[in-house]
């Protein structure tokens, strides 16, 4: 931290002196004393409003003689501040609710004018029990209301009305802290809500044309100090007194958000926000915050299942008979691989690894469910595993202090909700400067107010060097460079990246889409890398390895990769599979991997629902989802985010677990069975701390302009936008609807030459055939280069990657009407 | 005693008897426009140093040194300046910078040129009500004579300033009164009140250092510099100088304008009006508006300038003279002013928008002679519980009369409750009715 100290600022708060740093309002003045001034459109991380008034309290300073003046208005009349905007000067003198008679009957009064227009439904809201409001008017309000005993009338409003699929607002609830507008603008730069009306028809309003369609619009519902804003998935499900909380992690992306899970008898109810300063702030996604039912779906696996020999049909089976079934399966296929999708946790992670290694005697391993290269492997052995942010990795702090961050190949608004938050954060309050290489200017670079590096697929790695030289973009020391997993489909791009960090000095990080992609490579679920970085082409860290596993030795010979673990399987060099976590459709060739998994003699799935692979498996195993099981996700800053399980339910076994059982059948154990024990033994293995493998650098492709594309051919720029398809979003209806709608993106001279001139009112749609087939979408025209069509990846039928091409291809694109 | 009217001091208003005075030709024919030549050759800082001197206050109600706003404009700021003119005369009562904009906009429109001259400001702004259609036409022709002239646009009077001044419509909000909102307003916003700090003389308009001056306070300015600060000051009182618009309005013989020095009595004002409506007897009245403390007839020879109001427990504000003569019920009276704060109330705030809502409904009762004497101390409760406490002075002109009608009228409150209404005829307050009508 460079932060300049500064002298302290003297003040007294209810006679008792307090020193804090010049800036500090005189409401969190007081919370370092304990006093807390009650309040409700006060947020420490929004802007100061003045607008409820609660928050009163009477203040004196020093005049010029020396002697306290009090703060008056009118003349002769103590004026009570609103001590969440005023800031402490020296030598002030505050009184609260505690000390000042009047300052108790100020704040009763506002109080009182609060409750006249609420409704006072507390028995019938979601927000009893937890509610600001109900709860401060207790402490510091009346009992009784002279409003109600005289017959009052209050506002009344139809309820609820919704302010988009997810969000509903009651609008007599609503006291106008204008928190969630605030939070709208300030936060998550999504205005698409705002005060409307005025007096007490004041109330949160929509734009007819535009809904409150943002990626965090749950987090203006956990805000709502009344329960003006429900959720649709929660409202009227629970009651406050009767949820369990825990503390967790999201495992949605590898941000690493704290989050708390609010559950009872055994069922998560809600998730909300948890409070970390260093990763999420008080912020999360509302992928994060809703896309959790996915665990309870109908096609949950509940026990485990073996395919009969004579039926051809799988039956439920004994743990002990599936895994000796599968050990018995794995030792005759002759020659096994293991693929893990990006889902899990550090620990699982590690036991596939060893498993890989000691149960299977194989490096044919690998975690990259979606496009992959070898030049990436070999970028995240030299570049990125074992840096983390305790050792001068980059954090999310950083982002802050940096002034300028490069983005390359990540679009982190749909792809790392969390990290945008912060950028967002650092572009707004500390001026850090955005630079997205990609195809086209995004919402979330816009809001970034950030500078596009217009870049059509596969010239990334070009647009990456000659960033090098760009006086405007200024990259050095003080920069950052954040690549996304997306760069590996381009050849040559993540060398460039690295290249470029080497010769700008600015530091470079990687942020993949999934949880478990960074403790997949930490934990050695590549062929090139085994458990703590140690590279598997090193003689000294296999024995090393082997030496802390106490097995005699390690597999020497190269593993293969997915693609080369499908091509094997397919050209049956390879006999068995162990397949955990990875849905066909987010392979880098859908219909091959299915093709494989055809020819594959022998196939162990590992899953909580079941899948596509399940028709193929030949022993189906249940694993725990993430409430079942305790874990590890590691962040794409090398944070590690270690959360205990939620439920306590003993059929539910973590992927270690089961992956004990079967080695044990095979007579090579992995020697734990528990998370507790995987733990303990990845603490004792510890880091590589030889040395690591130079990158050695991949030459990108030949231009691909090169060649003329044909008549009407585009190129395909793709990535998955947050709200999709995903297999971990299902049984949320309310939120996939909140999610944004699917469109094919044009430049504007694509769209004049395929569909005409843009028109108003008409949509006009189009079909983008790649060589796996056709998608129709409507047309939206972004500035895009021309010659090239964005799809969203994941958000209509099958995906872009099982229904058109791959991303990168040569794709046409033709109108498809109205 | 000496003639009324010699009281009077026509600056303002002096040529709003001229044939077709809006016209420029009008104006410039009464010696309009010289000042404006005589300021362009003077330094901007004496033109500050000239109101200063004037000791001219603030017309718009608070009563601010005008000078010393001036030169609260940090100079060496990179960013450009604004001058904006508050013309959105919205109070209920208060009349005088609509009449002065119809009749003479000329006169504000050299004001503005010659203070945005003083402040360097290269933009200039006239916010006026949206409902007084008329009178923005008349302001909005009246600029464009002034740009066809030469006195606005680049090169003012071949002087090498350049002012561009834009005539801007309001959308009917009592609260853009508010300077900071009326910034909000004029940026495209809702108009609600701004948090302070930053002062608009540092980041108001577009983040930019601003300053906001009523129509009759920029008026007011040709005037000082063509005669000079001493003519200026040499009206008035000891700490309020000059002249002034008041508006009588009510019940007197000859409601209108009156321009008078500051310091003026009620009594010779009505005087001046031609008497009370009929000879009744005045009842109540308002210093400056609906958000001032109502005062009696005991208050008729308080020299009506800031401190003498002031002594008098209430505010001098707009000069906005409002007379009620006997025949007015003041329970009514105090009701429609506080429909008309909760209808204006921007929202923002806990006890302006709520505290009003309520205020409306207890009173509302009290006028029907529902409730009990109780009623009024908890009235009065509300009210202290309203006052000083919100965002902006709104919700503080909201209880004004409230608490000074139970203050100088509770007996008439108890009356409604003894008689279970209003002992007033509402017909016989009406401007129509006949002589002779009693409540």
């Amino acid at each position: 931290m460079t932060q300049v100290s500064t002298e302290l600022v003297n003040l007294t708060i209810d006679g008792v002196a307090v020193s804090v740093p010049p800036g500090t309002l005189v409401i969190r003045a007081a919370e370092q004393i304990g006093v807390q001034i009650p309040r409700f459109c006060d947020h420490p991380l929004l802007a100061p409003a003045g607008a409820c008034r609660q928050c009163l309290v009477e203040v004196a300073l020093p005049g010029p003689d020396g002697s306290m003046r009090q703060m008056q208005g009118p003349p002769g009349r103590m004026k009570p501040q609103a001590s969440c905007t005023l800031v402490v000067s020296e030598g002030m003198e505050v009184r609260t609710q505690l000390t000042s008679p009047d300052i108790d009957k100020a704040q009763q009064g506002v109080m009182e004018q609060l409750l006249i227009n609420h409704p006072l439904d507390c028995p019938v809201c979601d927000k009893g029990g937890e509610c600001p409001l109900q709860n401060q008017a207790m402490s510091n309000g009346r009992g009784e209301s002279r409003f109600s005993a005289q017959g009052g009338v209050k506002r009344t409003y139809p309820k609820p009305i919704n302010i988009s699929a997810q969000v509903l607002l009651d609008r007599e609830r609503c006291i106008l802290c204008a928190r969630c507008t605030r939070f709208s603008q300030e936060i998550a730069g999504d205005p698409f809500i705002a005060l409307i009306e005025r007096g007490a028809l004041q109330q949160v309003g929509i734009y007819e044309r535009e809904p409150f369609e943002s990626y965090f619009a749950g987090n203006t519902v956990q805000i709502c100090p009344v329960g003006a804003l429900t959720s649709a998935d929660y409202r009227f499900r629970s009651r406050p007194f009767d949820l369990v909380s825990s503390p967790s992690v999201a495992e949605h992306d590898a941000c690493g958000a704290a989050i708390r899970v609010d559950h009872r008898r055994g069922k998560v109810m809600r998730r909300l926000a948890g409070h970390d300063a260093d990763v999420n702030e008080e912020w999360i996604t509302d992928k994060d915050r809703y896309a959790f039912a996915y665990a309870r779906q109908a096609d949950r696996l509940t026990h485990p299942q073996v395919r009969d020999a004579d039926t051809g049909e799988l039956r439920p089976a004994s743990w002990p008979e599936a895994f000796a079934v599968a050990a018995r399966g794995l030792a005759g296929a002759g020659g096994s691989a293991v693929l893990t999708g990006g889902r899990l946790t550090a620990e699982d992670a590690y036991a596939y690894a060893k498993f890989a290694r000691v149960a299977l005697g194989t490096h044919d391993i690998d975690f990259r469910a979606r496009p992959h290269s070898a030049e990436e492997a070999d970028f995240l052995a030299s570049e990125v595993v074992l840096t983390s942010h305790e050792d001068g990795g980059v954090t999310y702090a950083d982002l802050e202090r940096a002034s300028v961050v490069v983005l390359a190949g990540l679009e982190p608004e749909d792809e790392a909700g969390t990290l945008f938050l912060r950028l967002r954060k650092a572009v707004k309050q500390h001026g850090t400067r955005v630079v997205s290489v990609a195809p086209y200017t995004s919402r979330g670079l816009a809001k970034l107010d950030g500078r596009l590096v217009r870049t059509a697929p596969g010239a990334e790695a070009e647009a990456l060097r000659e960033l090098a030289h760009d006086g405007e973009v200024a990259l050095d020391g003080g920069g950052l460079l954040l690549v996304g997993e997306r760069l590996a489909a381009t050849p040559g791009a993540l060398t460039a990246a690295a290249e470029l960090s080497r010769t700008t000095g600015a530091r470079l990080a990687w942020v993949p889409r999934r949880a478990g992609d960074r403790g997949a490579v930490e934990a050695g679920c590549l062929p090139t890398l085994l458990p703590g970085g140690r590279p598997a082409a090193d003689a000294a860290a296999r024995v090393d390895l082997a030496t802390a596993w106490g097995v005699e030795q390690l597999p020497t010979g190269p593993g293969r990769d997915g693609d080369a673990i499908v091509a094997a399987l397919a050209a049956g060099e390879l006999g068995g599979l162990v397949v955990g976590g990875v849905d066909p459709d987010d392979t880098a060739d859908p219909a091959a991997f299915r093709e494989a998994l055809g020819r594959a003699r022998f196939v162990v799935q590992l899953e909580l629902r079941a899948t596509d692979v399940t028709p193929y498996a030949d022993v189906v195993l249940p694993v725990a989802p993430v409430t079942d099981k305790a874990g590890t996700f590691v962040t794409w800053d090398g944070r590690t985010r270690a959360f205990e399980q939620v439920f306590a339910n003993p059929g539910s076994l973590p992927d270690l677990r089961v992956l004990a059982g079967i080695a044990e059948e095979l007579g090579a154990p992995l020697g734990f069975r528990t998370v507790e024990e995987v733990r303990r033994e990845m603490a004792a293995v510890g880091p590589w701390d030889g040395e690591r493998p130079a990158l050695a650098g991949t030459a990108p492709a030949p231009t691909a302009g090169a060649s003329e594309p044909a008549p009407g051919a585009m190129r395909l720029a793709t990535w998955k936008q947050l709200v999709d398809l995903g297999s971990m979003q299902d049984g949320e209806s309310a939120y996939r609807a909140a999610g944004r709608r699917a469109v094919a993106r044009l430049s504007a001279t694509d769209h004049e030459r395929i569909l005409g001139p843009v028109a108003d009112g008409v949509v006009a749609r189009v079909e983008v055939t790649g060589d796996r087939g056709s998608v129709v979408l409507p047309a939206e025209v972004a500035d895009l280069p021309d010659g090239v069509v964005w799809l969203p990846a994941r958000s209509v039928g099958r995906g872009v990657l099982a229904d058109v091409a791959s991303p990168g291809s040569t794709v046409t694109v033709k109108g498809a009407g109205e | 005693m000496s003639d009324p009217i010699e009281t009077l001091t026509p600056v303002l208003t002096a040529n709003w008897g001229d044939e077709r005075s809006w016209t420029l030709e009008a104006y410039e024919a009464q010696g309009g426009y010289r000042a404006l030549t005589k300021a362009l050759g003077m330094a901007p800082d004496d033109i500050i140093s000239a109101v200063k001197d004037s000791q001219l206050r603030g017309r718009g109600g608070a009563g601010f040194p005008t000078g010393m706003k001036w030169g609260f404009i940090p100079q060496d700021n990179p960013k450009p300046k604004y001058l904006v003119v508050n013309a959105d005369e919205s109070e209920p009562g208060t009349c005088k910078d609509i009449p002065l904009m119809m009749a003479s906009p000329h006169t504000l429109v050299e004001g503005v040129i010659i203070s945005a001259y003083a402040i360097r400001a290269n933009h200039a702004f006239i916010y006026v009500r949206g409902e007084v259609l008329h009178v923005i036409r008349r302001l909005q022709r009246a600029v464009q004579e002034a740009y066809l002239a030469g006195h606005l646009g680049k090169d003012v009077h071949g002087s090498g300033y350049d002012l561009d001044l834009v005539v801007h419509a309001g959308a009917g909000a009592y609260i853009c009164g508010e300077e900071t909102a009326l910034l909000d307003s004029l940026e495209g916003r809702r108009g609600q009140p701004r948090l302070r700090p930053p002062f608009p003389a540092v980041a108001g308009l577009y983040a930019s250092p601003t300053v906001i001056n009523n129509v009759e306070s920029i008026a007011s300015v040709p005037s000082i510099v063509a005669n000079g600060p001493e003519w200026f000051s040499s009206m008035g009182t000891e700490r309020s100088k000059g002249f002034g618009i008041f508006s009588l309005s009510g019940h007197v013989e000859r409601p209108g304008q009156y321009e008078a020095p500051l310091g003026i009595t009620l009594r010779r004002l009505i005087e001046l009006a031609g008497g009370m409506r009929n000879g009744n007897a005045l009842k109540f009245w308002t210093p400056g508006g609906s958000s001032t403390p109502l005062l009696t007839d005991e208050h008729l020879d308080v020299p009506l300038d800031f401190e003498g109001v002031g002594g008098a427990g209430s505010m001098l504000g707009t000069r906005a003279l409002q007379i009620f003569d006997e025949t007015v019920c003041v329970v009514r009276a105090t009701l429609r002013w506080l429909e008309f704060y909760k209808h204006e109330s921007c929202g923002k705030c806990t006890p302006c928008r709520e505290g009003t809502w309520w205020l409306v409904q207890v009173l509302a009762r009290l006028e029907k002679g529902q409730g009990t004497e109780a009623d009024l101390d908890q009235l009065l409760d509300q009210c202290d519980n309203i006052l000083g406490r919100s965002f902006c002075a709104l919700a503080d002109g909201a209880v004004s009369p409230v608490q000074s009608s139970i203050q100088y009228f509770r007996d008439e409150y108890v009356a409604h409750l003894t008689q279970g209404g209003c002992p007033f005829d509402p017909a016989a307050s009406t401007l129509f009715a006949p002589a002779g009508a009693r409540a």
